[in-house]
């Protein structure tokens, strides 16, 4: 095990880059030195000049042995310190009532858990944000679809054309939200304007659950459909030539060819493409927050934590509903991983 | 051997004529119809961006199009962003918009160069010296960058709140690196992944040290897909909407939270003015998507799906 640290006398005395015991012991007796006869500004530097040669020392020592620890540890600290750290913090002040606002703590055990779970409020915002899912992506899903058939040949201007369509994609979530307030304003909204032609009755889109819904899903479905289109546009162009071919050549009509031949190559790519927009969809926040801000019952899970967490000062309460949402999260990415991973071992 | 020659012909794609790039330019106009009205909106004064019917063309097409259906373009807009001139001719007031913008190009700038460094010595050490449970330590990190914002703000919050980083620079920078790494991570290991190890195995029994590999036979393989990484960590940084909002302030807000406070009210949205806000802010957008069309897929996906 410690085959390769300094072992023997003469190996703790060798001065080397990697021999952090010889650093280490140097620190041991040079610190308290300088404390005692240096002013203590000076100690403090020395103290630190000595810290970092241990670590540096520690560092080179462990270089041959531990290299892709050391390689990824940079990595790991900093997401350790912002994420995990401070997502243990909040899973710790689920188990308390605690508001940011308030200065006190009490521990409440898994009562907030026992809350949440018989909540009808939680319920209904996770019905309307499941609704929400299921309409957004089954629409990107077709329209994704049809997109990808369209540009599944190659012709001339494909590439220019093709920029066109991947661009809702690319925007921000607050840009195409402002667009979209600005299409179906009731008075010169180009939606509007047009349900005028058929209606004399002035055209509200989200002024009914239904049009805010409606809302709200075209707008993430016209953003996201692109996603949709580049990963089975991936698939239909890894169709082997050679088997469409031979299906002209044995008259196979078209309908069947698509679903024996195109589909087979697709299918992986478009249940990725499924779970990636369900994930995301799930999370849906920012679209729902700049049209209707959770008007008309569209206040999905997320703008739900948002408002229970950020306006109403209920950080503890909140911390237990987002542990509902952070173990789906992980759920779907866990399996949205065993799918991407098979696909990429068969290619 | 006959499965080579199969998968050549694979990849060449089916070829279509005009036809198709005719009924293709249509849908994609279609499709691409939302962001057209916007650039064009944001070229029109005030009046012009309410009026009813909606005025879609600019006047040179007078000849072609009834009168009422255009308007003249101006660039009052473009000038308003930046400073808020009055028709009473009161001096020209700053709408903070550059500080927004910059705000907006140094915040995601710093945070993105800092990931892509960290970023990719974790990702060569992830693709060439796998720890024990390296599936699960990537799983992990790929975890953090898909959970809802939501849930990872309200600590973070609590945490600068402690530390006093809530409206800092270094605060939003720290927290858009770690918003950055999963993702340059993740893509770096795909594009390291890909590379043919022959070339390393040669250079280390030739006596290369790791250090070597990395910067002289690695790295420059891979500049492109470096670039490209660095490209959708500036878009994906540059869009974010939630963590900017609660987590910058006065001095240090960037362009998204303060369109969405131009939206604020129902009454009196200068839309010609956000549309020109907008329009600036796609820009890097749409030049991004045009020379990045080849790795977009990889991109959107975390580099889960190369192809």
């Amino acid at each position: 095990m410690t085959s390769n640290s300094p072992s023997s006398g003469d190996k703790l005395l060798t001065l080397r880059w990697d021999n952090w015991l010889l650093a280490l012991l140097a620190g041991i007796i040079a610190v308290p030195i300088a404390t005692l006869l240096l002013p203590g500004f000076l100690a403090v530097v020395v103290a630190g000049i000595f810290i970092a040669l241990v670590v540096i020392t520690a560092i080179v020592n462990a270089w041959s042995r531990h290299i892709g620890g050391l390689l990824v540890a940079p990595a790991i600290a900093v997401l350790v310190v912002m994420n995990i750290f401070p997502l243990l913090w909040s899973l710790g002040l689920s188990f308390y009532s605690y508001r940011a606002d308030r200065q006190t703590l009490r521990f409440l055990g898994t009562r907030n858990y026992e809350r949440l779970i018989t909540d009808p409020v939680v319920w209904d915002r996770l019905t309307t944000t499941a609704y929400l899912v299921v309409l957004t992506v089954a629409v990107q899903m077709v329209i994704g679809f049809l997109l990808a058939l369209l540009f599944s040949k190659q012709f001339p201007l494909r590439r220019y054309l093709l920029i066109l369509v991947l661009t809702p994609m690319m925007l921000s979530y607050v840009a195409v939200g402002a667009f979209f307030r600005y299409y179906y304003d009731p008075t010169f909204g180009l939606v509007s304007q047009i349900a005028n032609l058929f209606t004399t009755e002035p055209f509200v889109l989200i002024s009914s659950t239904a049009g805010a819904f409606a809302a709200i899903v075209i707008a993430d479905a016209w953003m996201w459909a692109p996603f949709v289109m580049l990963l089975v546009l991936a698939g239909l162009v890894s169709v082997p030539k050679h088997l469409y071919e031979a299906a002209s050549v044995d008259r196979v009509p078209g309908w069947r060819r698509f679903w024996w031949i195109t589909f087979p190559y697709v299918k992986g790519l478009l249940l990725l493409a499924l779970l990636f927009r369900t994930i995301e969809a799930f999370k849906l926040f920012d679209v729902v927050f700049i049209l209707t801000d959770g008007g008309q019952s569209t206040e999905t899970i997320a703008l739900y934590v948002y408002r229970q967490a950020i306006q109403f000062n209920k950080t503890s309460y909140s911390s237990s509903l987002s542990y509902i949402l952070l173990f789906t999260v992980i759920v779907l990415t866990n399996l949205y991983l065993y799918l991407a991973n098979r696909r990429s071992k068969e290619a | 051997m006959r499965w080579v020659a199969a998968k050549n012909r694979a990849k060449e794609v089916d070829r279509a004529g005009w036809g198709r790039t005719i009924a293709a330019a249509v849908v994609s106009l279609i499709y691409f119809f939302p962001v057209l009205v916007i650039i064009i909106t944001a070229f029109k004064k005030h009046t012009d961006a309410l009026a009813v019917p909606a005025k879609l063309i600019p006047d040179a097409f007078d000849w072609l199009v009834p009168d009422y259906l255009t308007f003249s373009p101006t660039t009052e807009n473009f000038v308003n962003v930046f400073s808020r001139s009055f028709s009473t001719g009161a001096a020209a007031q700053d709408t903070g918009f550059d500080l927004f913008f910059f705000n907006s190009i140094f915040i995601a700038g710093f945070s993105v160069l800092l990931a892509l460094v960290i970023g990719t010595i974790a990702a060569f050490g992830f693709s060439r010296y796998p720890l024990k449970g390296n599936d699960t330590y990537l799983f992990v990190i790929l975890t953090t960058r898909m959970l809802p914002a939501i849930v990872v703000i309200i600590p973070v919050m609590l945490m600068f709140r402690v530390t006093g980083l809530a409206g800092t620079y270094t605060g939003i920078i720290l927290l858009y690196t770690a918003f950055n790494l999963p993702f340059t991570i993740w893509m770096m290991k795909s594009f390291f992944d890909e590379l043919s190890r022959d070339v390393e195995d040669a250079a280390r029994i030739d006596g290369s040290s790791d250090r070597r590999v990395f910067f002289k036979i690695c790295m420059p393989q891979v500049v492109a897909g470096l670039a490209a990484t660095a490209v959708f960590g500036l878009i994906l940084t540059w869009n974010e909407f939630l963590f900017a909002l609660l987590l910058t302030g006065v001095e240090t807000r960037t362009v998204p939270v303060a369109m969405s406070q131009t939206i604020g009210g129902d009454i009196g949205v200068r839309w010609g003015l956000l549309a020109a806000i907008e329009t600036l802010f796609l820009i890097p957008v749409i030049l991004v998507t045009f020379f990045l069309q080849n790795q977009l897929l990889r991109g959107v996906t975390f580099g889960t799906v190369k192809r």
